[in-house]
């Protein structure tokens, strides 16, 4: 079976080269980079892939907030008479895979295809909002990977270390149950660590941006759409690691395999 | 009508940027408030109906998690006071042009000509404030007045009144003529007041170049009158300027040193483009220079199928009135260097080094200016929203202080870009307009932004700085156009491709035009913003985000269709031709007809005089005390040699998943990195490494050494990590102040002098080291003057250097890595205190100036170090420079988390006896490294002959100790005691 993914760009998307080179150390063979206004205009279909990852960016210059402005344009975007965001829930509902990180992690969720913990995938329960400290931030985090979470992407995956790059990653529900439940679901398949004693944290800088129940990732309730700020595709490489000079690493960057999962999932299904 | 829609966070959600504001109004203003809360309010100049605005709101513009919302009617949260901050009218609002580009999509509506959003921040202050402290907060923290408006309210006040800042203007849109057939005083005053920044003798220059009948009978065919038309004059004006022809730089200068004196016909030629012409003579076939000093960029070769391009800019100007739009404007503005050379460039990474005076400045602020902390803030800001908002990683720079930066912050910005070495089967760096190819602008739209950039940059900081000069970047709309062009480029849709910066479509059609041989411009066609505009005003008018392309006639509607798939506006505006004129047309009636070789070559050069006499300081007589551990805390807490964390941390400086050196280092990611090395192709194992050297302290001594040092840091940072010191690329970014003396500035002769060594230098060093330059600017007018009041900046060159890493698995970072390893120091220590950090802490300059003395033996000791790193010998490196070798080694030791144990007295020594120099002392050409036990006999062997010597061991011991030359113990100190001072000043 050949592996097709599908990485939108434009509007403001920029990881779109690295993600690419993820997926294909990952395994998949067609990597196909579209702007999401042939998607909008139905001249390339998600359906011809089994795999979407939305990548990081600023979607619109996240004027509005984080993706805010490109969920409006995915809500309000009509192949003939179908909105593109339907063609997305049947991609879902068919099996497909659909992972978005940072930027593409903020449209999930202010689409609604995440949490989507009662299988709408077009109403929004949570947000992201600005970091606790006001500010965008640069900096490697640990997280802890929930094992018993559904989430196809972190299977086998104990810990991560990897880049947080942004200003709005704080998650944060209309109350704290909701949240709460997120983690009780093992929806919060991937949280925030003390690199000590690698349990999810609130301690500031390892929890970068204050994100309730130290949320970093999410994923629907059947595990095949998942979203997180952490940037796995940048860590495609040993010499991405900060510490690549001073340790024994393999070659492969631990974010790889996030990809390997996707592409594992695809052809055993 | 209007209609106002306001969103808010609901009140139990916190509010981090009311917060954030609320620690600046403590901190920066000294004034105490309980609670600071943030709204936006959007107004919509246009009708619409109730269902359509509650359907908007829900669907755009409210969170519905978290923020509550309030239509046509203001939103309203307990508060003190109330400020309300707006753009003026006209100024570049992309919240506003989102929200319209949202409202079109999901109401399905069109804003007509004259309708627009507008957005404006909601501050609610609670706490016990004066209306005086109110005022303070609104102007010195929130608002800029030159682009914005604020309004004050009391809980009570009415605020339903709505005040739309639409752009009007009731002027007559014409061409006007301007007889320069006047005196000199008259000619002048043409010049002074319409901000041409032209002189007496270019504007005879002009006058009599209208006076040549052949030239006025021409203009008579075109339908032209005897008189030169406002879009020539102004058109001149851009072309001619210094910001534009560097008229300084190509001078013929007489140079006066010791009652001798030398003739120097233009320091670019002589100097910059000789030393780049010699160096590749010298490299033979080993020159990797592809396309240098001609176009936008300067490109090298990357390996053999692609090439890498890189220019540096500078925004003083723009980010003294406004930090954040100038700033920010800097950083997309230089993005369209790269990206408009050759054929095109994908953008790789940014680099920004900012200059500013002391964020704990207390003396008064002149007229015009302000706070270095609101200075430094806003550029910061700029900077982030520029490179991040872009997709490129900022991954290099530097903070320079000194007070003479208040006159004028520097903000130089960066941009390197890769590109494949052939397109569609040609030469990726070569591009050429050719004629009947049309000319396509593509990107923003055009509005009184941005006019007279050229010129006001070309001039000091005076009273009638024009406030349109300032702009405010829009990095989305430039992302959808590169990522639209880049399409284009690899469908071989376009021959020629340049940017529009200083001096807007005159500037790029103007240049454009010499590749093809002419060009006719057909204004009328130009899309703008907002009626009204003057057609020299669209002329000229700088106004962000737009390319200018040359596409082939027959691939005309294939370029067009695309860019409206992509919505991205583009335009055809005429043709390029052969006749020998840019004709610029305004509905079929010539505005402008310019003979090419007037416009490019008609300016008459400018003679000057120099004088070089050797400045002395007074000689400290330091006594240095036995512990220096306290002078070192001291040093390492100066403004320039402390950590740069907190704003570092706000770049993205790893997107594009290539980054291999980062600018945060260590066991802890919190050390210095010396430069950064990044893979641009992520399935090859080859980077590239890019530092920069900055030394204005070494201007008040001898600029020869400044620049000297410059270029030897910059060289220095990129080696240390990795990059082959046999294949490296410079470029030089002069900013001075006024260096032509008159009235205003009676010591121009020695500042020129000052300039004219530097370019000596710059000569001397790259023509040995081999490092060619690629490109360069200037900018020589950094100076404030109003009233009595004058503020010159010192001299000061970034010299960025860009180079080769053959295979990133071999870079080297600057921490410690493991206890007991030897740590040596490779490169010989001079007593060269002058301009040090250490005599600056104590409140001298001196004069005893850090020297490459011996710049042939440097660079063959750098290759031998490559070699060594080659082989993988090395453990760490770390290039010693402010602060001395006191300070690297404190830097090394923290970043790794281990101690050292270190000896003064084994260190390559010449006419030092004293601790505190060989500690401190700013002698180039050297570096702090460790090695492995295992690897030194190797490492030893490879470094044979070259000024190497073993000073110690890295301890597990969280300490370093230092023994003084006699033996005596003068540092011990705490790492964690070390770093912490170190992290103080700017904070993490």
């Amino acid at each position: 079976m050949k592996l097709k993914a599908l990485v939108p760009t434009g509007h403001g998307i920029n990881c779109e080269l690295e993600t690419r080179r993820a997926l294909e150390l990952g395994g998949f063979r067609e990597i196909d980079l579209v702007h999401l206004n042939l998607l909008s205009r139905g001249e390339v279909d998600p359906a011809d892939y089994q795999c979407i990852v939305f990548p990081g960016g600023f979607l619109d210059g996240d004027d509005l907030g984080a993706a805010q402005a490109c969920a409006n344009r995915i809500r309000h975007s009509r192949v003939n008479s179908e909105r593109l965001i339907d063609r997305l829930a049947q991609f879902i509902h068919r099996g497909g895979l659909i992972l978005g990180i940072c930027n593409g992690f903020q449209l999930l969720v202010k689409l609604g295809m995440l949490p989507a913990s009662d299988g709408d995938y077009t109403a929004r329960r949570i947000t992201l909002t600005a970091n606790e400290r006001g500010r965008f931030e640069d900096r490697w985090a640990h997280l802890a990977v929930d094992p018993k979470s559904p989430c196809v992407f972190t299977k086998g995956i104990e810990r991560l270390y990897l880049p947080v790059r942004h200003g709005e990653g704080k998650i944060i529900g209309p109350d704290e149950e909701t949240t709460r439940s997120l983690v009780e679901s093992h929806q919060a398949a991937v949280r925030y660590a003390s690199p000590e004693t690698g349990e999810p944290t609130m301690e500031y800088p390892y929890n970068p941006n204050g994100s309730h129940e130290a949320i970093a990732g999410l994923c629907d309730p059947t595990g095949r759409v998942f979203g997180l700020m952490p940037h796995p595709e940048a860590f495609n490489h040993r010499t991405n690691h900060p510490h690549w000079t001073r340790e024994d690493l393999p070659e492969e960057g631990q974010g790889i395999a996030v990809f390997k999962n996707a592409a594992r999932h695809i052809l055993s299904a | 009508m209007a209609h106002r829609i306001d969103v808010a966070l609901k009140l139990n959600v916190p509010d981090p940027s009311g917060r954030r504001i609320k620690s600046r109004i403590e901190s920066d203003l000294g004034l105490q408030v309980n609670d600071v809360r943030v709204a936006d309010s959007f107004l919509i100049d246009r009708s619409l109906t109730r269902d359509q605005l509650e359907f908007a709101t829900e669907e755009l513009l409210r969170d519905p998690v978290i923020q509550d919302a309030s239509i046509d009617n203001p939103i309203s949260l307990p508060f003190d006071w109330l400020i309300e901050v707006g753009f003026r009218p006209g100024v570049t609002d992309n919240v506003a042009r989102t929200t319209r580009e949202g409202l079109e999509r999901t109401l399905g509506v069109r804003f007509d000509a004259g309708e627009a959003v507008y957005t404006r921040k909601l501050y609610f202050l609670r706490g016990k404030l004066s209306r005086d402290d109110v005022e303070r907060i609104a102007r010195d923290l929130l608002c800029n007045d030159l682009i914005q408006t604020r309004r004050v309210f009391l809980p009570g006040e009415d605020r339903t009144r709505i005040v739309v800042p639409k752009v009007v203007s009731s002027a007559e849109v014409t061409i006007a003529e301007i007889d320069l057939d006047v005196d000199d005083a008259a000619l002048l005053e043409i010049s002074r007041k319409g901000l041409l920044a032209l002189s007496l003798e270019e504007m005879k220059t002009i006058r009599d170049y209208y006076r040549d009948p052949a030239f006025l009978e021409q203009r008579a065919a075109a339908g032209l009158g005897r008189r030169i038309t406002d879009c020539e004059l102004e058109c001149l004006a851009q072309t001619w300027s210094e910001h534009c022809k560097h008229k300084i730089f190509n001078a013929s200068i007489t140079y006066l040193e010791d009652g001798k004196s030398r003739r120097i016909d233009s320091l670019f030629k002589t100097c910059v483009q000789a030393a780049t012409e010699k160096i590749r003579k010298d490299l033979g076939e080993n020159d990797f220079c592809l396309s240098v000093f001609k176009d936008n960029a300067g490109v090298i070769r990357f390996d053999d199928e692609w090439n890498l391009v890189m220019k540096v800019e500078t925004h003083n100007s723009p980010s003294a009135l406004d930090p954040y739009g100038g700033a920010l404007t800097g950083i997309v503005g230089v993005n369209r260097d790269p990206f408009g050379t050759g054929l095109g460039s994908r953008l790789i990474f940014n680099t920004d080094v900012f200059c500013f005076a002391p964020p704990d400045y207390e003396g008064d602020i002149p007229p015009r200016l302000l706070h270095p902390r609101r200075v430094f803030e806003g550029v910061r800001e700029g900077v982030e929203h520029g490179g991040n908002k872009s997709g490129i990683p900022t991954v290099n720079g530097a903070i320079v202080f000194d007070p003479r930066y208040l006159g004028k912050p520097l903000v130089y910005c960066g941009t390197g870009g890769i590109m494949p070495a052939r397109i569609n089967d040609r030469p990726a760096h070569q591009k050429k307009a050719r004629p009947r190819d049309r000319i396509v602008m593509v990107g923003g739209r055009i509005g009184k932004d941005g006019i007279h950039g050229a010129t006001f940059s070309s001039e000091e900081l005076h009273e009638g700085s024009p406030v349109s000069a300032v702009q405010i970047g829009d990095p989305i709309t430039q992302k959808r156009m590169t990522d639209f062009l880049l399409m284009a480029r690899d469908r071989g849709l376009y021959s020629s491709i340049t940017d529009n910066g200083a001096g807007g479509l005159s500037s790029s059609v103007g240049e454009m035009a010499r590749e093809a041989g002419g060009a006719r411009l057909c204004l009328e066609r130009a899309p703008l913003k907002y009626p009204g505009l003057q057609p020299w005003e669209i002329l000229l008018s700088e106004a962000q985000e737009r390319m200018t392309v040359a596409v082939p006639p027959d691939k005309l509607d294939e370029f067009l269709e695309l860019a409206r798939t992509l919505d991205v506006e583009a335009t055809d505006l005429g043709e390029y031709t052969e006749d020998g004129c840019f004709t610029v047309l305004w509905h079929d009636r010539a505005a402008a007809k310019l003979p090419l070789d007037f416009l490019h070559d008609g300016l008459p050069k400018m003679e000057l005089q120099a004088r070089w006499t050797a400045p002395v300081h007074r000689e400290p007589k330091v006594e240095p005390p036995q512990d220096l551990t306290p002078t070192l805390i001291t040093i390492l807490g100066r403004w320039n040699v402390c950590s740069k964390e907190r704003i570092i941390r706000q770049y993205d400086h790893e997107v594009q998943g290539g980054s291999v050196v980062k600018p945060l280092i260590g066991a802890f990611n919190d050390g210095p990195g010396d430069a950064a090395v990044l893979r641009p192709v992520l399935d090859r194992m080859r980077g590239v490494a890019v530092g920069c050297g900055i030394a204005p302290r070494y201007s008040d001594i001898d600029t020869y050494w400044m620049m000297a040092s410059c270029i030897d840091e910059a060289v220095r940072n990129i080696v240390s990590v990795g990059a082959d010191p046999d294949y490296m690329a410079g470029l030089d970014n002069f900013c001075w102040c006024d260096p032509v003396r008159s009235e205003k500035t009676p010591d121009g002769e020695y500042k020129l002098a000052q300039l004219v060594r530097a370019n000596q230098a710059l000569f001397d060093i790259t023509t040995v080291y081999r490092i060619p330059c690629i490109s360069g600017k200037d900018s020589m007018k950094n100076d404030y003057h109003i009233g009595d009041t004058k503020i010159s900046i010192p001299p000061t060159v970034l010299f960025s250097a860009v180079g080769i890493v053959p295979d990133v698995r071999l870079a080297v970072t600057p921490d410690f890595k493991r206890a007991g390893d030897a740590i040596y120091v490779l490169g010989v220590t001079r007593d060269e205190t002058g301009g040090s950090e250490y005599f600056a802490s104590l409140g001298n300059v001196g004069n005893k100036v850090p020297k490459v003395t011996d710049p042939h033996r440097a660079i063959v000791t750098y290759r031998a170090l490559h070699a060594a790193m080659r082989e993988a010998l090395v453990a760490s490196c770390h290039d010693l420079s402010d602060g001395g070798l006191g300070v690297s080694l404190a830097e090394s030791a923290f970043a790794g988390g281990l101690g050292a144990e270190v000896s003064l007295a084994e260190l390559m020594l010449e006419g030092v006896s004293r601790d505190d120099v060989a500690l401190f002392s700013e002698s180039p050409c050297r570096f702090l490294l460790s090695v492995r036990k295992e690897s030194q006999a190797r490492f030893e062997a490879v470094l044979a002959g070259h000024s190497l010597a073993k000073v110690g061991e890295v301890t597990a011991e969280p300490r370093v100790r230092v023994k003084g030359i006699q033996g005596a113990t003068v540092i011990d100190a705490q790492i964690g005691d070390l770093k912490r001072a170190w992290q103080a000043p700017l904070g993490t």
